[in-house]
């Protein structure tokens, strides 16, 4: 009986954290709060600083050049190609990988992280190789007064590759982890494959769809080394906002890249966002 | 019939999860699919649904062989073990999606929910998702997904396994009266034998991917076709014996020879309520220390050691177990009324032997 009374009373002076977990905790905490501070916020502020440090007029001005105007519609144009192409593809490939066994889903699933190991500037020159006037196709391509490199398919094609993982790296887990007997159901009250697909499987998987979609968007506007390689750089044509940036910083202007530069720090910071509240909601929703 | 399986194979890889079946399940009836984990029952309910393929063997519903016809065209309700109700829909969005498949018009379709609603006892439930409804709801509402489209029959997998005790019981009472309501085929799958014996008009048993026996619970309790269904379906004392100076024995406990010679061996088996007990030592042949009561709710279960270290167990009802005053460690006298011979030589299962026995006048039936 004392000993039952010895052990409750002395439990509060046994405090549930130990000696010296506090200190580490804090140090931990401010280490990582400090890095981040220093190298994400800061630069992130400096551009915002040096892009109004001569007042709005000049940041205006910077914007409304036909040539950044121009690299700002192309950069529009290669996501709004880009994504919704790898958005049908990542759910395709997530759909059959995650639901189904077939031969060669080992290599597909390798395939499909190729380009996250593969340096952008090595798969822009890929596409040197292939289509360039010495490249395995060019010779065909001049023949048939096709343009590829230094014009638009190719600057898509190049997105295209370096965003191929996002969405499906994204749905793969999901779909897997919701298994197949969802859809099962919806075939056993007469819904087709279709059906299914539309009103089962899509539905379960949007946020994670979005969220994907929101990584692979900010991936193919702010593309640099893949798109750089096949571009060659012709002002007004094939410059999109990353091109622009390093060209008007190569030519020491104090204020335009910067500017330029807060577009694609705005698109960043609304993605982190959208990730954030996409993340909340896929977790809420499962 | 309203099913039937003819010699159906499925393997998945080189495993065979069903064997060579054969199976007819009349119109109306329900029908439990009792066995092991792993004895291939989910595999015959998927089959029969069409959610797998069988490599031979014809399947039949309402006489028309459905074998090449795909899922959403057999009219089949599955309800599934986990229920896999559709997280983003709503209670009405998931008893509706059937109906809005067949493109029903919106006031049959509320008609028809309003009918579920009341028979699946759902109200106030329409606007919730699944994930704001407790077990047995989430339950009730698979069902009621898989009854909206009229569905010629429903398989069941495992529908009870995943709620708590208590609500398991409430469930299988009202899936009697719905069954009785609806008159529809129903087939479920369970590896509780209490639910099936409870449940069901009639108990298919699996084993190893082949049927046992099916039958009536009273048939398949009192007159299993082989070992495993005997000991499968409740509980059951088994013994091997061997033949000694004409006289089938195991330990201290003889039996008729049943026309073996010396050496042979065969396995008797026999219910605890075939052992009948005294609480009066000298009352019967053999002798036992009552090592463990079980009490069970109205019977209670007497686990009984001879000198040998054998063990049997007995039934008793409560009010008995009072009336002779027996309690644990107490020495018992007891007889086998009757028993079955499981196996003799590799002979199939025998017939039930009834022994000579005497009826003590202190006791009487009722054990």
């Amino acid at each position: 009986m004392k000993a039952r009374a010895d052990t409750i009373s002395s439990a509060p002076a046994n405090p549930v954290r130990r000696p010296g977990r506090d200190s580490v905790h804090w140090v931990l905490i401010s280490v990582a709060m400090l890095f981040a501070a220093v190298f994400l916020v800061l630069p992130l502020l400096n551009v915002f600083a040096q892009a109004l440090a001569a007042g709005l007029g000049p940041y205006w001005r910077a914007l409304a050049d036909p040539d950044t105007l121009s690299a700002i519609r192309l950069t529009l144009i290669i996501a709004g190609l880009c994504v919704p192409l790898n958005a049908v593809f990542g759910v395709v490939a997530s759909w059959a990988i995650a639901k189904f066994e077939f031969r060669g889903k080992a290599i597909l699933l390798t395939l499909i992280d190729l380009p996250f190991s593969i340096s952008p500037v090595v798969a822009g020159l890929l596409f040197v190789l292939l289509f360039g006037v010495n490249g395995l196709l060019g010779h065909w391509l001049q023949g048939h007064h096709v343009r590829i490199l230094f014009a638009l398919p190719g600057m898509v094609l190049a997105t295209i590759f370096v965003t191929f993982p996002y969405v499906a790296r994204e749905l793969i887990p999901i779909m897997r982890s919701q298994g197949r007997e969802q859809e099962e159901a919806a075939l056993t009250l007469g819904a087709g494959g279709w059906k299914t697909f539309w009103h089962v499987t899509l539905p379960s998987v949007k946020w994670g769809l979005f969220y994907g979609i929101v990584l692979c968007n900010a991936r193919a506007m702010g593309e640099f080394g893949a798109v750089s390689v096949v571009s060659g750089h012709i002002a007004g044509q094939t410059d999109t906002l990353p091109l622009r940036v390093e060209k008007l910083y190569n030519e020491f202007d104090p204020v335009a890249p910067f500017a330029v530069a807060t577009l694609l720090a705005l698109l960043a910071v609304a993605t982190m966002l959208l990730k954030a509240l996409l993340e909340w909601k896929t977790r809420h929703e499962s | 019939m309203s099913i039937e399986l003819k010699d159906v194979s499925k393997h998945f890889g080189r495993v065979p999860a069903v064997e060579n079946i054969s199976i007819t399940v009349p119109e109306g009836e329900l029908i439990a699919l009792l066995g092991p984990s792993g004895s291939g029952k989910t595999t015959v309910l998927r089959l029969i649904a069409g959610l797998e393929s069988p490599e031979s063997g014809g399947i039949f519903v309402r006489g028309a062989q459905v074998n090449g016809l795909p899922v959403q065209k057999r009219n089949i309700g599955f309800v599934f073990q986990s229920y896999a109700l559709f997280k983003h829909m709503t209670v009405l969005g998931n008893i509706a999606f059937g109906l809005k498949i067949k493109k029903w018009s919106s006031v049959r379709i509320q008609a028809r929910v309003q009918d579920l609603t009341a028979l699946l006892d759902l109200h106030g439930l329409l606007e919730r998702y699944p994930h704001q409804l407790s077990g047995g709801q989430r339950q009730r509402v698979a069902i009621g997904r898989a009854l909206a489209p009229g569905p010629d029959v429903l398989l069941m997998d495992e529908p009870f396994a995943a709620v708590d005790a208590q609500i398991r019981l409430e469930l299988r009472q009202w899936l009697v009266r719905v069954h009785r309501e609806l008159k529809l085929t129903i087939l479920f799958v369970t590896h509780d034998q209490e639910e099936a014996m409870e449940v069901a008009d009639r108990i298919i048993i699996f084993s190893k991917g082949r049927v046992e026996q099916i039958g009536t619970p009273q048939e398949v309790y009192e007159k299993p076709s082989n070992e495993f269904v005997a000991r499968f379906v409740g509980v059951m004392n088994v013994l091997e014996l061997e033949v000694r100076d004409g006289v089938a024995r195991r330990e201290e406990l003889e039996f008729p020879a049943h026309g073996l010679a010396d050496g042979q061996k065969m396995r008797i088996g026999f219910r605890p309520y075939a052992v009948q007990v005294s609480a009066n030592p000298a009352a019967y042949r053999y002798q036992a220390v009552l090592s463990h009561t079980y009490f069970l709710g109205v019977m209670l279960r007497l686990e009984m050691e001879l000198p040998s270290g054998l063990i049997l167990r007995s039934r008793i009802s409560k009010e008995d177990y009072a009336r002779l005053g027996l309690a644990d460690g107490h020495t018992v006298s007891f007889q086998i009324r009757f028993y079955r011979i499981l196996s003799k030589e590799d002979e199939p299962l025998g017939a039930e032997v009834a022994t000579a026995y005497e009826v003590p006048p202190h006791l009487g039936e009722g054990i």
